[in-house]
């Protein structure tokens, strides 16, 4: 059981010519939320879906539950998928069906249960995320926060043992940010499962989790407990918690020179 | 010189790329096709989109196409005191050419452009890929059901079509001028053969529903995911099908029909 459940050894990623991960180790212990932040296209999606085999590293090895992620065939894939639950940052709808069969989507593909216990799970589910009431409703229907939690309800809907959520604090009120917050930690904990949250609130993540990864241009910078984190003179990390305009994290994407493409016209 | 030869040898290259990837989607939508057909609602469901929602569009230009095959041919037949035979024209046209061929351009662009959107947006709103990270399919569950809701409508499309189309010219031709009923349908009769012409018609029908169906589901899952790209996958399904209904019935008329 020490084995951890998620390993990246010396990952590598591109899209095509542009690198996004240089060198990136990292791992998800069982039974532990662990937090993920970086700029704006730092490449946290990314490697979210390394993590999920939707993309293969170029170079190092991503290991999950012991399988190396990129070996497995499309079979062996699936089957290790089924016990994983990612969150998409858009949410990710199906929008020709009700919230209500969405939730139930993963339990209909996935499982044989009658369907009145599928009623009962999706109503747990949508409970959960504090939107029973809304199980008629058509995504189209919904409010960005509201989207979000459905979302997050199919996500939890197979009781993965891998839970990756990618920004699930965006676009919710302080009141259900608390609310989904705790409720990714009791979760964790009820399913004895691991977490991944890919997030930009550092507020809400140094009170639920239990380790923080921080990576900015393609390798990890910094990395802590709560407590570590908080108490670091890590520039990075200052700039990070503080929320500072000036530090080692840039704001703009990589470009040329300002004053040149403002004289000279074209970027 | 050169750029214009280099412009047509990567054109080329990229013609027969597009062509295996879409042989390779083909063969995928196969090998999951029987996984789709045991949730056989799914494909349902989608006939009555491709097939149902496009029979009034079907029903009205065939009527249209028939009423026109009637004044023309009446107009052209009567020269040669041949009006009798309208009948044998307007089935013989209809079953052999007409009826696949306008019902199958009709439906690319009613049905197909519908299901390029469709699975476009999919793709656009990152459906595709949660459904996949859900370890389900796409292609078994979203674009084969598709495929074969398409392949399904199309021949019974124009079968419609041109049942549409003869009465239309029927109307014109006996109803309205007033050749002979009895000769025009003892004509018909006599003169289409089921083998010869329906079934070679049929033939045709369920080849462009392949054609259409496969190009329509391979433009919307391989489309660039932005408004843009779905735009123009959509534009791409209408001419593309277009042009494969026209050359794929140029060579199939050259097999069936030699006049023997
Ligand atoms: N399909 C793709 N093709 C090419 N480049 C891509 C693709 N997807 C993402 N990128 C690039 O990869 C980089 C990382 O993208 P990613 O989505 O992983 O960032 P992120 O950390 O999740 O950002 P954000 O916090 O804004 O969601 C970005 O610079 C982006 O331009
Ligand atoms: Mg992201």
């Amino acid at each position: 059981m020490s084995e951890p459940l998620v390993r990246l050894e010396n990952v590598r990623f591109a899209y095509g010519e542009r690198t996004i991960l240089r060198d990136i180790s990292l791992s998800i212990p069982r039974g532990q939320v662990v937090a993920i932040m970086g700029g704006s296209g730092s490449g946290k999606t990314t490697l979210l879906r390394l993590i999920g085999g939707q993309e293969r590293a170029v170079g190092g090895r991503v290991t999950v539950d012991g399988q190396d992620v990129a070996g497995l065939g499309r079979d062996a894939l699936y089957a290790l998928r089924r016990r994983m639950g990612m969150l998409f940052q858009f949410g990710a709808l199906f929008t020709d069906m009700t919230v209500f069969d969405n939730v139930a989507f993963p339990l209909r593909e996935h499982t044989d249960l009658p369907p009145e216990l599928i009623n009962d799970l999706v109503m747990m589910k949508l409970h959960a995320v504090g939107l029973r009431g809304a199980a008629r409703l058509m995504p189209g229907e919904l409010s960005g926060g509201m989207a979000r939690r459905v979302a997050l309800a199919r996500t939890i809907a197979l009781d993965p043992m891998l839970l990756m959520y990618d920004e699930p604090f965006t676009g919710l009120d302080p009141i259900s940010l608390g609310i989904i917050g705790q409720l990714i930690r009791r979760l964790n904990d009820a399913l004895g499962a691991s977490s991944v949250i890919v997030t930009h609130d550092i507020q809400e993540s140094l009170q639920i989790v239990d380790y923080i990864y921080f990576i900015s241009e393609g390798r990890v910078v910094a990395e802590g407990t709560p407590d570590a984190i908080r108490n670091s003179t890590d520039p990075f990390v200052h700039q990070f918690v503080h929320a500072e305009a000036d530090g080692p994290v840039p704001f703009h994407y990589p470009a040329g020179d300002y004053a040149t493409a403002l004289v000279g016209g074209a970027g | 010189m050169v750029g214009a030869i280099r412009r047509l040898g990567t054109l080329f290259i990229n013609g027969v790329w597009q062509l295996g990837f879409i042989t390779r989607f083909f063969w995928l939508i196969l090998v999951y096709s029987g996984q789709s057909f045991t949730r056989l609602h799914l494909t349902l469901r989608e006939l009555y989109f491709s097939g149902v929602m496009s029979l009034l569009i079907i029903l009205v230009s065939g009527l249209f196409v028939g009423l026109v095959l009637g004044l023309q041919g009446y107009e052209t037949l009567q020269r040669y005191g041949a009006s009798d035979s309208l009948g044998t024209l307007v089935a013989l046209s209809l079953v052999r050419e007409l009826g696949p061929v306008v019902a199958g351009l009709l439906f690319a662009s009613r049905a197909g452009s519908a299901v390029t959107a469709e699975i476009g947006l999919m793709k656009v709103t990152e459906q595709l890929k949660a459904m996949d990270m859900m370890a389900v399919s796409p292609i078994a569950r979203v674009v084969a059901p598709r495929f074969w809701g398409g392949v399904i409508s199309m021949p019974l499309l124009a079968a419609l079509f041109s049942a549409m189309g003869v009465f239309g010219g029927w109307l014109i031709g006996v109803v309205a001028i007033g050749v002979d009923d009895g000769a025009f349908w003892s004509q018909m009769q006599s003169a289409v053969d089921f083998r010869y012409d329906v079934l070679n018609g049929v033939i045709k029908s369920c080849v462009f529903g392949v054609a259409v169906a496969l190009i329509a589901v391979f433009e919307g899952y391989d489309c660039v995911p932005t408004a843009e790209g779905v735009s123009r996958a959509i534009t791409r399904t209408v001419v593309s099908s277009a042009l494969a209904i026209l050359a794929l019935d140029f060579v199939m008329t050259s097999f069936m029909f030699r006049g023997q």
